[in-house]
């Protein structure tokens, strides 16, 4: 479900219209507030509600995780480094707290310097395996992982 | 020049009673316009409603006593400091406009009704320029730089919307009013005429277009302001996660991937994207 904007919370400071990736978070002509002019191209990324520094800006979860009249709100504190979700139905009975780090480090202390990197070898240059990526995300311990090296043989038709 | 009252001069050309009858018929305009606006848009009931709806979340009772405490902190943050602003030059320039409109009001009041003739003091005069002149600081640096529209929006200072009515009827109103003095000071009588027209038009549509304009916001801004310290107070806090003090030992427990990633005394991570203004549109 898109975002909407409670006017009387929104001060109008453009964070969403910044940070929106569809560019649909703009300021209204009449009021000087936020408001999503496309509701039907917003796929939900939360940017907005979690840039917004005034908590205006909300999003009707989908009924099935949140039945209606359930609430979906975060904060995200930066200074504090972490993520808040709070997700409470409308009876009350659930009510999940969550709690999640978005930094180790304080913003801006650890941007990796590309230049500095030593240039790849021609063996790297040559090699299937992409240089230089972080370890977390490198899925080639040992070597590429492949259907062989895994033991599996790929079977012809539709398998269920 | 400045010490000077400007409306003496005025009771040459225009009775007394009618210029003070024109303050308060502005008057009654601002309290007729700012009712009508409150049930044309329903926000009066809006609001109660969503009093009573975050009555039934509320996790504790907040005392009277508290409650006091609550009023003074929303007047001495909220409203005597503009707290709600993020932007410090949004802030600065709102607190700019917002003492010198209180200026230009309360000493066009002196001015008019007290010393209308030419045994103002001296003082009354210059805070009635100055705070024209503190309105127009605060007024075009937030039309020319800091208004959202052109800030994030992308839009040139000229485009013109309904939402501009307000800061620019309050800047004409200071504007041609600052320049009608100074004109009137130096005796060139066709501009005195042409400014003071100026000025009357600026001032009737600043006080008269209460409905149409955000005029109202100085009355509704701090009950919002109010209503969302005593949210935080009672716990409802608008359904918003509690954060919570990171280097306590049950935090830890219940969340392990704060300790595990973020040590057990996490330190301030300082501002993230707020370290760069909003101007990537």
């Amino acid at each position: 479900m898109p975002t909407f904007v409670y006017m009387t919370r929104c001060d109008g400071c453009g964070h969403c219209v910044d940070i929106c990736p569809s560019d649909i978070m703009h300021i209204d002509k009449t009021y000087r507030r936020a408001y999503n002019l496309e509701p039907n191209m917003c796929w939900e990324c939360y940017s907005c509600v979690k840039a917004c520094p005034q908590h205006a800006i909300d999003v009707r979860g989908y009924a099935d995780f949140a039945p209606l009249g359930h609430s979906v709100r975060v904060d995200r504190d930066e200074e504090k480094g972490v993520i808040a979700w709070r997700i409470k139905h409308r009876n009350g009975k659930k009510d999940m707290n969550l709690l999640a780090p978005i930094t180790t480090k304080p913003w801006g202390t650890a941007i990796p310097r590309l230049a500095d990197a030593p240039a790849p070898t021609k063996e790297q240059r040559d090699s299937q395996l992409l240089y230089n990526e972080p370890k977390y995300i490198r899925m080639d311990d040992g070597d590429i992982h492949t259907l062989k090296s895994n033991g599996l043989v790929m079977k012809k038709g539709v398998q269920y | 020049m400045f010490t000077t009252n400007p409306f003496a001069d005025l009771v040459s050309i225009i009775p007394l009673n009618v210029i003070q009858g024109y303050v308060v018929l502005m008057a009654i305009l601002v309290v007729g316009g700012t009712i009508l606006d409150m049930i044309h848009k329903k926000s009066a009931k809006y609001f109660f409603e969503k009093g009573q709806k975050a009555k039934a979340d509320r996790e504790r009772d907040v005392g009277a006593g508290e409650a006091v405490g609550i009023a003074i902190s929303t007047v001495v943050v909220d409203v005597a400091t503009s707290g709600e602003f993020c932007n410090p030059k949004r802030r600065v320039s709102h607190l700019f406009t917002m003492y010198g409109f209180i200026l230009f009001l309360v000493s066009t009041i002196a001015l008019t009704f007290a010393y209308p003739d030419r045994t103002a003091p001296a003082i009354v005069a210059q805070l009635w320029h100055l705070g024209a002149a503190m309105v127009m600081f605060g007024g075009y640096w937030f039309w020319f730089f800091i208004r959202v529209d052109v800030a994030a929006e992308g839009v040139p200072w000229y485009r013109i919307v309904k939402a501009d009515m307000f800061i620019l009827s309050l800047l004409g109103t200071t504007t041609f009013g600052l320049v009608w003095s100074l004109v009137q000071a130096s005796g060139a009588g066709v501009w005195t005429t042409v400014f003071l027209g100026l000025f009357i038009i600026s001032a009737t549509v600043l006080f008269g277009g209460v409905m149409w304009s955000k005029f109202a916001h100085m009355f509704f801004k701090p009950a919002a302001a109010f209503q969302k310290r005593m949210l935080k107070a009672d716990g409802s806090n608008q359904n918003l996660p509690k954060l919570g003090d990171l280097s306590d030992p049950e935090l830890q427990k219940r969340f392990p991937d704060i300790p595990e990633y973020m040590g057990t005394n996490p330190p301030n991570m300082g501002p993230g994207i707020k370290r760069e203004a909003p101007s990537h549109y």
